[in-house]
């Protein structure tokens, strides 16, 4: 049984493949030529640049942190190229290499139906320029502003300096100063006043050029009153060497605004020895500003080595709201640390983490979550649920949750599951004609129901199917 | 319907079916008992491929050699056991479940999905004749069923599949007296010529319902006694070590 297991297990990473385009790369390391040059090849305005090199003196007297549940070789920073970018400049889709879109194809994103049928505007990342965006005009009528944030930061300065590390500052961590240093690029959504985003906003990310870190950056404000929802998803080609991805998203609500945020992300998770596969530290933070506002947080995490992300509210405005939904799956030797902070500091507000983690072959799981209730923070409200799966007998899964309040009107609930998908419940699906691919893909599914109906549709029926692909045949 | 010859079959490497044959055809309803740790729920598991169980010996079904299918082949080719504990399965409904297992079953054999206001018809006319509440079909399958629920939504998903070859694994074990009929009588409807039936129990009160054909007493994983329904009556009155000394 266990060998069949493992057989189906450890098939191929479907998309993985390589495209082969003309980089224009950065050389080796990090120090501040390396940053002039980025800025340089951005055409950045000059405050753009000092802010970077502000960045860079910082990091520089930091230390990478430790106390994750997480193990990988020391990464040196001064073997990674941390520009590399497609060499034209592309105004329409026509212009497009061809090849690009081909591998958007192979990734069952065909760009222009998308356009078409999904209604989904789409800001694509190749490498680290934004190569294509469309729908920008639909959204310029309604005053939306939806562009890269390199764009953003020469045709909006006043917006991107305003809130740009209002959320996450620039020396809030080793890996969120490490992408103020070098970010390339990413997405800039502004939604103002009022308006409600027609359509799902979506950018799909992908690590391209070999050797190259990924450092995003991705900034959306949502004014009083508005709403947007956006789909960040993500996949990366086959590759041998650990690749550094440090992101950093940051969201703000004002006041009655809310954004709803979902992911799915699938970078390359390395073979069963834990070979190869993307190191992704992200740092991913709301603000919940104005009064009413609320942020929401879902991600189906499937991919990469090592996952390092807690995506977190700051509940600052009087009955904000901050939600966080997630499934993370580890198989083959991935690891993640992951979860949620939730930091009331407003009166009146509330949040809700559910977090499914998943865990076969030699996966390991960990759940760290954090739950902050301020002084000022009257009758605020949480409630956590943190269920944990575990296929097989080789993988683990951990929880830390930690519970800080200082108010006493606060109302926090915590609540946490283990359990094993087990020969029997297997044994009686397939019973049922369903074979072990069916059936197990149904027992993570409802497992992950509450995470998974969060979704947007068409990302839903993306996440399930990629749930039952990374656990095929899981169970020993 | 089933022939099995010679079958061995062991548990975690404990020899527990030790040469056991057995003949069912089509239409015949077979009744298997015997004291516990004899071996009636390992052979009902044997026949439908438990991961559990590893098996030599012959097992033919409807002609074919399906010893080494596993249990999904057999489900789809006619297989159906009703679990003495069904299992549950959180977060999945009941009518999800089954509208899966249904569609599956016919895509393997080739044939179309159900569209689903036909499966919704079938569905509700088949819950009405067994008695059973609708709300199960929104909750997730067996959690929190009670005993009569769980046995009736076996019973449901048996007729919803239109099975050949029916196990019942104590199907009458901690049911009601009204529950335990309506389970009789959705157990009677699937019965035709061409459906055959083994049914493993501890008492005769079920044969009160469904009329046997064939009644083994199973000892140490060998059919040691087989007769027609009276033997059940008779195991019941005597006790086991009666019958089997008087032979």
């Amino acid at each position: 049984m266990s060998t069949q297991i493992d057989k189906i297990l450890s098939q191929e990473y479907t998309p993985g493949f390589e495209t082969d385009i003309q980089s224009d790369q950065a050389p080796l390391g990090l120090n501040p030529d390396i940053i002039r040059f980025i800025s340089k090849k951005k055409d950045e305005p000059e405050w753009m640049l000092q802010w970077r090199l502000k960045a860079y003196d910082k990091w520089m007297k930091m230390d990478e942190p430790k106390w994750a549940n997480l193990s990988y070789p020391l990464i040196d920073y001064q073997a990674i190229s941390y520009y590399s970018a497609p060499k034209q400049n592309i105004n329409s889709l026509d212009e497009v290499d061809p090849q690009i879109l081909e591998t958007y194809k192979r990734l069952g994103i065909p760009l222009e139906e998308q356009k078409l049928l999904a209604g989904v505007a789409v800001d694509a990342v190749f490498d680290s320029v934004s190569v294509i965006t469309t729908f920008s005009k639909t959204l310029n009528e309604l005053g939306i502003i939806f562009c890269s944030i390199s764009e953003a930061i020469k045709e909006h300065p006043e917006l991107v300096q305003k809130y740009m590390a209002s959320v996450v500052p620039m020396g809030d961590n080793y890996f969120a100063c490490l992408n103020a240093t070098v970010f390339t690029d990413g997405t800039f959504a502004y939604i103002p006043k009022n308006v409600k985003c027609p359509m799902e906003l979506s950018t799909y990310f992908r690590i391209n050029a070999l050797n190259s870190g990924q450092f995003e950056r991705t900034l959306i404000i949502a004014d009083e009153g508005s709403y947007v929802s956006y789909n960040e998803g993500c996949s990366a080609p086959m590759r041998d060497k650990n690749q550094l991805h440090a992101a950093v998203v940051e969201l703000i609500t004002l006041k009655d605004a809310e954004i709803k945020y979902s992911t799915i992300q699938n970078w390359y998770p390395g073979d069963k020895d834990g070979k190869g596969g993307i190191y992704n530290f992200v740092t991913k933070r709301g603000k919940c500003l104005g009064d009413n506002s609320k942020i929401s947080w879902t991600q189906v995490e499937t991919g990469a080595a090592i996952t390092w992300k807690y995506p977190s509210c700051m509940l600052i405005g009087d009955n904000s709201r901050g939600e966080f939904y997630s499934v993370a799956i580890t198989s083959l030797a991935q690891q993640a640390d992951t979860g949620s902070k939730m930091i009331h500091l407003g009166k009146n507000t509330s949040s809700t983490i559910i977090s499914k983690g998943i865990s076969a072959m030699k996966g390991s799981n960990a759940y760290r979550g954090l739950v902050k209730v301020r002084p000022q923070a009257y009758k605020a409200r949480n409630f956590t649920q943190c269920d944990s799966l575990l296929i097989g007998s080789e993988c683990a899964a951990h929880t830390y949750p930690y519970i800080d309040v200082k108010n006493p009107s606060a109302q926090v609930e915590h609540e946490a599951t283990t359990s094993k998908i087990s020969d029997e419940q297997l044994f009686y699906a397939r019973t049922r004609g369903l074979s072990e691919e069916q059936a197990i893909s149904l027992i993570v599914n409802g497992f992950c129901k509450e995470v998974l109906n969060q979704l947007p549709m068409e990302f839903a029926v993306e996440a399930k199917a990629l749930l039952s692909l990374t656990l095929e045949g899981s169970v020993g | 319907m089933l022939k099995i010859k010679n079958l061995e079959v062991s548990i975690a490497d404990k020899e527990v079916i030790k040469g056991l044959d057995l003949e069912v055809k089509a239409g015949e309803v077979h009744v298997v008992m015997g004291l516990n740790g004899t071996g009636k729920s390992t052979l009902l598991k044997a026949i439908s491929g438990s991961y559990e169980t590893s098996s030599k010996g012959k097992m033919y079904f409807l002609d074919e050699d399906i010893i080494e299918l596993g249990a999904d082949e057999r489900a789809v080719k006619g297989v159906f056991m009703s679990f003495q504990n069904p299992i549950e399965i959180p977060g999945v409904n009941t009518i999800y479940f089954l509208k899966t297992a249904v569609n599956e079953q016919r895509k393997s054999r080739g044939e179309e999905e159900l569209p689903s206001p036909i499966f919704m018809k079938e569905l509700q006319e088949k819950m009405s004749f067994l008695e059973i509440d609708k709300s199960i079909l929104q909750r997730s399958l067996n959690v929190g069923f009670s005993g009569g629920e769980k046995k009736k939504s076996e019973i449901l998903q048996m007729m919803m599949l239109h099975p050949k070859l029916i196990l019942l694994d104590e199907i009458d074990s901690g049911l009601d007296i009204d529950a335990l009929k309506s389970v009789a009588k959705g157990i009677n409807s699937l019965l035709s010529p061409q459906t055959s039936l083994i049914i493993v129990t501890h008492y005769n009160r079920l044969l009160e319902y469904i009329k046997a054909d064939f009644v083994h007493i199973l000892q140490e994983g060998k059919i040691v006694k087989t007769s027609d329904a009276s033997l059940a009556k008779e195991l019941e009155e005597k006790g086991y070590e009666d019958v089997l000394s008087s032979s």
